[in-house]
């Protein structure tokens, strides 16, 4: 279920690489504003009752005025928004929007107020950080709330930072930009581009499914209690069946 | 036992003039044949229960001879140099000796990580065996006379094997270690008076420092596993002067010992668990991570991961910590008593110790003067076995308590309401299991009684004459009638009449008084089932031959 | 009178093995024929040994022989397996293997002809030791563990003479000064741990932060400005004095790490904690005052601080006050401004010792 969102994801991540830049080129300010009216179209059906009629925020949505597009990308685009159900915070889930469309609501978004903006493929691209320096990075700003290499982690109250494996790329980026929900936002002038690249090179090293682990099955990668675990089932477990079998009496010869 | 291995080589090959020459020589100068008389073909009784002190024994060694491994290629030192070696994520990041010799150990020494992991999942399971074997004893109450002075010598192992666990997964100066080594100095720190001071000297001077790593070093290679080396040799020592317990059986009595001999079919079992525990190990270690301590980078005490945990068996350690709600106290003359530390590091030991002294409480209740060479089915001392279960319950529940992160992640659970949870259920889970555990095991001897006197369900199913049905019992062999009634009980001592004989009042202490209670509660009629009688048994066999 | 619960009256300790209760005498039984008509409960002796197919069928012993050759021998290859692979693998060399992963290549292929290896000899000595060793139950006698009064009598004897050779007793001159000599010299190895480590001192209060420490940004190296920091946003930040090649930067950034929040000021209910800050900038110690892991948790939307250590939770909106967990008092805050050049200064140390309690802190 999970490996299939995952693909789900991989995928129309992937189809938007490929067209995002050509769209952006041909951008022009008709393109522009056709888009700002179709997002506040959708925007009026699907987000404006939590969040107001024109973004200005409500008792049960915070105010969207200046979050930028790229919150929208972020939220919308991995499925976090529309918010389902009210909990603890919102989760990743299936997408339930096409990518045409979260474009258009970022549009509006971004028409309300300056914000951050769907970043380049150049912001974020792995291939061109350094993920040793991203690893320490990552430890001084991420590892506390994600776990050291992008598990997840618990927070107060049910709260959770979610799990950051094969996460695509530009949604780490956005998601350090903007701050989603009860994560800390960390803009340029904490965490320049380049840093956050480097961050993002890190994940790609250790958290993705591509990732080497040497010494072998990570049990989740969550450190002494999965270990743990393993040593009071699987390990003492097969050693316990062993002496089971020492144990034992050999099998007798029948009398019949 | 390595006394009888000479031995055994001249016996083994039969006529072979030179090995018989070489234990020749060696008993002029070392009387092994006198040795070998004695113990080569001792007795050890089979039961697969008895094999589980032989899985920290051998995981012991292991750890100790993949530990001399590691110990050629770790440096351990805190000096910090920039990491040039061939894990990728980590060039330039600068970090210590420590660490950089552990990532070296796992990816430029040839089977480094091997032998790492080996070293690492054996000592897990090392404790984890101790556990196993510990909880045998206990619940058999293998450690009634004479053995009290091995339980306790197994005792100390488990704790010396904390903590040589502890300065062990200390020594990679990891992010992970290291914030242990913070909670460490966090709780030196705590201690009244004395704690600045203390700390100071352990850590040669502010945290971290330079030295912590080198001296958590020699403890760990040199000081502990020494203590620990003699211990279990002293342990062993005393299990082949008493002689193994056996379970209760035909022809087993308490004044004798059934089973094969130390040699052969002992020595092949034991030698070949030793293989067989390293060669599962070696297979764990060949394809499950633990501690990758490369990707948990160089410890800063700036950085922080979260699901930071130690190994598990301090799991409970840190369980106390996270359950205890903060109280800090500012004492007139401004001292400060930090009791969110104090607490539970009290908690910690008491926890140990009372398992520690459990046999000399026992020893105290029963006032028992006789040798018990016999291991009881743990339902047959309810109260004991209740007492165990309950404190393996708070110490689940401490151990749950010490992972709440992760199951909060993972079950998508509150984390204040595992604490919540943890805290109310370490004080009433216990004791639920307590007088649930009792029953249970009142409940087994009832039903070995029935079987006594009734026989055993066949399965068969007869109708009688009147159209009645009926399940036919099968009477017990011998065998079962004696091993079902074997175990012996004891009666609750009774203070007796207030006066004598005379009419004069007896001074009775109020810790006798406090010793009837308890023993009432051991061996009273709400804690054992009083066990067939043979009036019975014979009463019920006549009237079943009245019917025929 | 203690002893009046026991089934039968106390044994003598030196009256060897009367100690399991009368009723169930071993009987003599490899016959496995006498059951005591008087006694329903009496112990029937050991059962007679049952054969095994392999003590009478030869062909039986035999296919269990080549079992245990086999096993021995898929050790030896397993050994040469291994020796192979350490010399032909790379280090470095990472293989996918189902189920479990992209792993070392070389660790999975030692460890598993090791593994193979060892289990093997282990295995094929229990078959061994199971199928073709006697499997005859064999009976030891015990014996009392307690000397009998005899010899107790005589170490006793013994002793009192070796005392009285000494004159330990006698000579009270010596054993008293014997003894005062015994309990004084351990003092000297005390003593000499003096210098494990220095004095305490004000080492605990004194951090790096000094008046007009710039606030350098841990990602960047930089100093701050307050327009870097943004509502929301959370920043790891360390004082200018620093550096990370400095001999003793542990230990300074033990004490001195921060990390610097924004409020809306309206969000700030302490009021002390906001004129500490600037212009809704707060700078708290990053340092748990539980045991001093980095508190740095942040939830941007309720402004709590959570310790991933022990859960200790502080509420950054109230002077940093703690919520949750076993932490004892709020996390320090540092004083901030601005200087001329518009950076972010500190306008001092804390206040009081950051990081974890002492006896001492007050």
């Amino acid at each position: 279920m999970f490996v299939v969102l995952l693909i789900a994801l991989a995928a129309t991540g992937g189809l938007y690489a490929a067209f995002a830049p050509a769209d952006e080129a041909q951008a022009d300010t008709t393109a522009q504003s056709l888009a700002i009216e179709e997002g506040e179209a959708l925007y009026r059906v699907g987000c404006s009752s939590c969040h107001g009629r024109s973004g200005e925020g409500g008792s049960d949505g915070p105010s969207l005025v200046g979050v930028g597009p790229a919150a929208v990308h972020f939220q919308v685009g991995t499925g976090r928004m529309p918010l389902q159900n009210p909990g603890a915070q919102a989760p990743e889930k299936p997408r339930a929007y096409t990518q045409a469309e979260i474009d258009q609501l970022a549009a509006y978004i971004g028409s309300l107020g300056p914000g951050p903006a769907v970043p380049e493929e150049s912001a974020y691209d792995p291939a061109n950080g350094d993920a040793a320096r991203g690893g320490e990075l990552f430890r001084t700003n991420c590892s506390q709330c994600h776990n050291f290499t992008g598990q997840g982690g618990a927070l107060t109250n049910g709260k959770y930072a979610p799990g950051l494996d094969n996460v695509e790329p530009i949604y780490i980026y956005e998601a350090m930009l903007t701050g989603p929900q009860n994560m800390p936002s960390f803009p340029d002038t904490v965490l320049p581009e380049q840093e956050k690249r480097d961050i993002i090179a890190w994940l790609n090293e250790v958290n993705t499914s591509e990732s080497a682990n040497p010494g072998g099955f990570t049990l989740g990668g969550f450190g002494p209690v999965s270990e743990g675990l393993f040593a009071w089932t699987f390990g003492i477990g097969a050693l316990v069946a062993l002496t089971v079998w020492i144990g034992a009496r050999s099998a007798k010869a029948r009398k019949s | 036992m390595s006394t009888a291995t000479e031995p055994r080589k001249s016996t083994a090959k039969g006529k072979a003039p030179a090995g018989e020459k070489v234990a020749d020589w060696a008993d002029g100068r070392l009387g092994i044949y006198s040795l070998a008389k004695a113990n080569m073909r001792k007795i050890f009784p089979d039961h697969w229960s008895f094999l589980l002190g032989e899985i920290c024994l051998f995981s012991f060694i292991i750890v100790i001879l993949t530990g001399v491994y590691l110990t050629l290629f770790f440096v351990p030192s805190m000096g910090e140099v920039e990491y040039t070696g061939s894990f990728g994520p980590m060039q330039g990041v600068m970090m210590s000796e420590a660490y950089a010799s552990t990532l070296d150990i796992s990816f430029d020494v040839r089977g480094g990580l091997l032998v790492r992991q080996i070293h690492h999942w054996s000592a897990l399971l090392f404790v984890v065996g101790i556990f196993m074997h510990m909880m045998r004893v206990f619940f058999t109450g293998a450690f009634r006379k004479p053995r009290e002075v091995n339980w306790i010598f197994g005792f100390l192992l488990l704790v010396l094997a904390l903590f040589t666990g502890l300065t062990g997964y200390s020594l990679p100066d990891d992010l992970l270690s290291g914030t242990g080594i913070r909670f460490m100095e966090g709780a030196i720190l705590a201690v009244p008076v004395l704690g600045t001071y203390l700390q100071m000297s352990i850590f040669g001077g502010e945290f971290p420092g330079h030295d912590i790593i080198p001296r958590f070093f020699v403890v760990h290679v040199l000081l502990l596993p020494g203590i620990m080396v003699g211990l279990v040799v002293a342990h062993l020592i005393l299990i082949v002067y008493h002689k193994h317990t056996h379970y209760a059986g035909p022809g087993r009595t308490n004044n004798n010992v059934v089973g094969m001999p130390f040699m052969p079919v002992y020595m092949a079992k034991a030698g070949g668990f030793f293989f067989l525990i390293f060669g599962v190990i070696t297979l764990i270690a060949a394809t499950v991570t633990i501690n990758p301590v490369w990707v948990l980078g160089p410890y800063r005490p700036d950085q922080i991961s979260t699901n930071a945990q130690p190994d598990w068996y301090l799991g409970f350690s840190e369980g106390l910590v996270r359950m205890m709600p903060g109280l800090e106290w500012v004492i007139p003359g401004g001292y400060t008593l930090n009791f969110g530390l104090l607490v539970p590091l009290a908690i910690f030991p008491s926890l140990l110790v009372a398992i520690a002294v459990y046999p000399f409480f026992e020893a105290w209740v029963t006032k028992d003067p006789r040798e018990h060479h016999i291991a009881e089915r743990p339902r047959n001392n309810p109260t004991r076995t209740a007492f165990g279960m309950a404190w393996l319950t708070a110490f689940a529940v401490a151990m749950l308590a010490g992972g709440n992160d992760v199951w909060a992640v993972n079950f998508h659970l509150s984390i204040n309401a595992i604490t919540w949870f943890c805290r109310i259920a370490f004080f009433v889970l216990p004791v639920l299991v307590f007088f649930a555990t009792r029953r249970i095991c009142l409940g087994l001897q009832r039903r070995d009684a029935e079987k006594v006197l009734h026989g055993r369900e066949s399965g068969i199913i007869k109708r009688l004459p009147h159209g009645e049905f009926i399940e036919v019992h099968e009477p017990l062999s011998q065998d079962r009638l004696y091993t079902l009634t074997a175990h012996e009980q004891h009666q609750p001592f009774e203070l007796g009449p207030d006066t004598d004989e005379n009419g004069v009042r007896r001074p009775v202490s109020p810790l006798e008084r406090v010793r009837a209670r308890i023993s009432k509660g051991y061996f009273g009629e709400q804690a054992q089932i009083p066990k067939p009688t043979r009036e019975e048994y014979r009463a019920i066999a006549e009237s079943h031959d009245e019917h025929h | 009178m203690s002893d009046r619960h026991h089934h039968n009256p106390a044994s003598q300790e030196t009256e060897p093995r009367k100690d399991v209760s009368d009723d169930h005498l071993p009987g003599e039984r490899r016959s496995g024929e006498l059951a005591v008509l008087d006694d329903p409960f009496a112990d029937p002796g050991l059962p007679p040994h049952e054969h095994r197919r392999q003590d009478i069928d030869e062909r039986a012993a035999k296919r269990s022989e080549r079992t245990v050759a086999l096993l021995f021998t898929v050790s030896m290859l397993a050994t040469i397996g291994f020796i192979v692979a350490y010399l032909a693998i790379p280090i470095d060399e990472i293989v996918y293997i189902f189920p479990i992963g992209h792993i070392s290549a070389l660790n999975f292929a030692l460890g598993t002809t090791l593994g193979l290896a060892l289990f093997c000899i282990g295995a094929g000595a229990i078959h061994w030791a199971r199928t073709l060793m006697s499997d005859e139950e064999r009976v030891e006698e015990r014996h009392a563990v307690a000397a009998t009064p005899e010899v107790k009598s005589h170490v006793l004897e013994e002793f009192r003479k070796g005392a009285e050779e000494s004159q330990i007793g006698r000579r009270k001159l010596v054993r008293n000064t014997m003894i005062g000599a015994l309990a004084l010299v351990p003092l000297s190895g005390l003593v000499l741990l003096r210098d494990l480590g220095p004095l305490p001192g004000d080492k605990l209060r004194k951090t790096a932060w000094r008046e007009g420490s710039l606030i350098v940004n841990e990602n960047t190296g930089q100093p701050l400005r307050p327009e870097d920091i943004t509502v929301g946003s959370l920043t790891q930040a360390m004082p200018s004095d620093l550096d990370h090649h400095d001999e003793d930067f542990h230990a300074q950034i033990a004490k001195a790490a921060v990390m610097l929040v924004r409020l809306e000021p309206e969000d700030i209910k302490d009021p002390r904690s906001a004129a500490w800050g600037h212009e809704g900038i707060l700078c708290f110690s990053k340092i748990c005052t539980h045991v001093g892991c980095p508190a740095t948790l942040y939830e941007q939307q309720t402004h709590h601080a959570l310790c991933p250590c022990h859960q200790s939770t502080f509420d950054l909106s109230d002077g940093a006050r703690v919520l949750f967990g076993p932490a004892g008092h709020p996390l320090p805050q540092l004083r901030i401004t601005v200087n001329d050049e518009g950076f972010l200064t500190a306008l001092g140390d804390f206040e009081e010792p950051p990081g974890p309690s002492f006896w001492e802190r007050g």
